[in-house]
């Protein structure tokens, strides 16, 4: 009987085939690209809608909400690819562990930090001026990486796991603890520094804005613009999102990290060692978390230690979004947030006419979007009905 | 020496004690059946064994070795792997992942990988149908096929088996429990816990009866097959 099975079915070798492999890992790139498009084509339709309903009283409308769209969308990726990458470390973790790491935001922050002391230290030392350009960004984030990474492992070491088993209440407050811990420490660091507390974030040059085309619509021709910085923090997230996507469906320790994440106990049966992949997983989040944050100072110029609050919430909201616990969903609520909170924010007051200032309400928007999901449809865009463990 | 020794273990969940002080050994080469109704501790007992639970008082030894204070991972290297209560099939890894999982211990490039993988599908050949499905979509009887394949792919001495008949057909529980014998006759000693207690001493060479924490009867399986109160208590006979 067993011998007919043999002839029936060739024996699987374990082995992976490679087109394999790239289907686990670029599939879910795929479907994240799919969601961008998807994102930038719906709201774009909508503020044309939202234009053209208005075009009898406004004439100009159209061209204005057309003008500025190439830009939204560019903001809308920036904004969204840093929500994802951050969402990622509170959904790993919730993952594995099922507790909102509130102190993720702060390692984000400390991300920040460490990239901005590294640029001050190079400048200091006369070494930024000169320095390559891609050589400058891998430092700079490899540096903030090793320092959010190991920043979160041990805090998981020293004030989550001793929680383990205690009411699901415990570690969040713990967490809400460490979060409150990290920003007044990083504050003392910093303004006993000569980092001061709104750090300057050095860079060498990067050279002028790259002008992508020039839209003619009325009467003068307006460029549109991607800054080198906005493209740095594009192309080095989508660097992460594919490696973080070739560990966690492509290896052994992502295999691990799944089994873990899907039923402890019987992982350790495995000969798993939980503790550690607890470890791992805030590691790669933590890194994640620090790299995003390095690439957000170097975005936008300056970090202070209060920086990871309202970004840590809002990648909080994009991992809900998504569906917690799931990384695909958190990437694709993430960069969903990015481009309603970039639409909302250059969108509003032009709709509005100036009544409701666009950048304020952002804000509001990405919180709502929240409570909508929480109320409606708490599993998330890409959450799995969550299944009983029984 | 005996492969499996527990003495007056003492196990809590909280503060409930259960497990009140037990003694049970397995000899190399045996199928040990636990027999004992709902809540009498079988399966505290197993999970005392292989470490997901920690005993408060008593010793667990394998092989000659204090294993009560080591960790599950650890104790899965000594050869002691456990089909758990519930099946606890990883629901969304596939067959496949499901069985490299029980080899996480192991390279899944060697040959004993290989070889490891043939014996699960010779002896399930409904898994090798299924091993792109998910987990999770299995049925009942193909879930325990996977939990005991997947605690074979560990290269256990000493396997664990908690209520492998659990809401299986009745077809379903004859093949599993033939499939546990022929387990055991490659030379893997069994130790198992049955709610299925005449299925159960069927198979088995010795059996303890568990009630309420302690152990209240032990004997070979012939002997307790013919006992009045087992008969009366567990196997349904008047």
């Amino acid at each position: 009987m067993a011998a007919e099975a043999n002839t029936q079915a060739p024996l699987p070798s374990g082995q992976r085939s490679t087109a394999e492999v790239l289907r686990t890992v670029f599939g879910p790139v795929v479907q994240l690209f799919l969601f961008i498009i998807g994102s930038a084509v719906t709201l774009g339709l909508i503020v044309v809608l939202l234009a053209l309903l208005q075009i009898g009283t406004r004439p100009d409308i159209l061209t204005r909400t057309l003008t500025i769209l190439p830009q939204v969308w560019i903001d809308g990726m920036v904004r969204g690819f840093l929500f994802a990458t951050i969402a990622l470390g509170y959904t790993m973790v919730y993952g594995v562990l099922e507790f909102i790491n509130f102190a993720h935001g702060e390692i984000f922050m400390v991300g920040g930090v460490a990239g901005a002391a590294v640029g001050l230290f190079l400048a200091n030392n006369e070494l930024l001026k000169g320095m390559n350009g891609f050589f400058f960004v891998l430092l700079v984030v490899g540096v903030a990486m090793a320092v959010s990474g190991t920043l979160a492992v041990t805090v998981e070491r020293v004030a989550y796991r001793p929680l383990r088993g205690a009411p699901r209440l415990v570690p969040l407050i713990s967490a809400i603890g460490v979060s409150l811990v990290l920003q007044d420490l990083v504050r003392l660091m910093m303004t006993n520094s000569d980092l001061g507390f709104n750090a300057r974030f050095n860079t060498p040059d990067f050279g002028k804005p790259i002008r992508l085309f020039e839209m003619t619509l009325g009467e003068r021709p307006v460029p549109v613009i991607l800054s080198p910085k906005a493209l740095i923090f594009i192309v080095a997230s989508i660097v992460m999102l594919v490696v973080l996507n070739y560990l966690v469906n492509a290896t052994r320790l992502g295999k691990a990290i799944r089994a873990t994440a899907q039923d402890m106990p019987t992982a350790s049966l495995m000969g798993i060692n939980v503790n550690r992949i607890v470890a791992m997983t805030f590691l790669i989040g933590g890194a994640l978390g620090g790299a995003a944050g390095a690439l957000f100072g170097l975005n936008v110029g300056t970090v202070n230690p209060y920086m990871g609050f309202i970004p840590g919430l809002k990648a909080f909201t994009a991992a809900v979004l998504g569906g917690i616990g799931n990384i695909t969903g958190a990437m694709v609520g993430g960069v969903v947030l990015g481009f309603l909170e970039a639409f909302v924010a250059s969108y509003l007051s032009l709709f509005t006419d100036g009544a409701l200032s666009g950048a304020a309400y952002a804000d509001i928007a990405a919180f709502s979007i929240l409570i909508l999901i929480l109320i409606f449809r708490p599993s998330g865009l890409l959450g799995e009905a969550t299944t009983q463990k029984v | 020496m005996a492969l499996l020794e527990l003495q007056n273990v003492h196990t809590y969940y909280g503060k409930i004690h259960a497990l009140k002080g037990i003694s049970v050994t397995v000899e190399k080469g045996e199928i040990v059946t636990l027999i004992g109704s709902n809540g009498a501790g079988k399966s505290t007992t197993l999970r005392t064994i292989s470490g997901l639970l920690a005993p408060r008082q008593g010793e667990v030894s394998f092989k000659g070795r204090r294993i009560d204070k080591t960790p599950p991972h650890e104790i899965v290297k000594l050869g002691i792997a456990q089909s758990p209560e519930g099946r606890r099939i990883f629901p969304r890894l596939t067959v496949l992942e499901n069985l490299e999982m029980g080899a996480y211990l192991h390279s899944t490039h060697s040959a004993t990988y290989r070889e490891d993988l043939e014996r699960v599908f010779t002896l399930f050949p409904r898994l090798r149908e299924r091993v792109a499905q998910k987990g999770g979509t299995l049925s009942g009887g193909e879930q325990q096929m996977l939990a005991i394949g997947r605690a074979l792919m560990t290269r256990p001495e000493l396997l664990l088996l908690d209520e492998p008949s659990m809401g299986l057909a009745p077809v379903l529980v004859e093949q599993i429990f033939e499939i546990v014998q022929m387990i055991n006759a490659q030379g893997v000693t069994v130790l198992l816990v049955e709610q299925n207690a005449l299925q159960a001493l069927m198979i088995a060479h010795r059996g303890y009866v568990l009630q309420t924490g302690q152990i209240v009867l032990t004997d070979s399986a012939q002997v307790l097959r013919a006992n009045e109160m087992v008969q009366k208590a567990y196997l349904g006979l008047e």
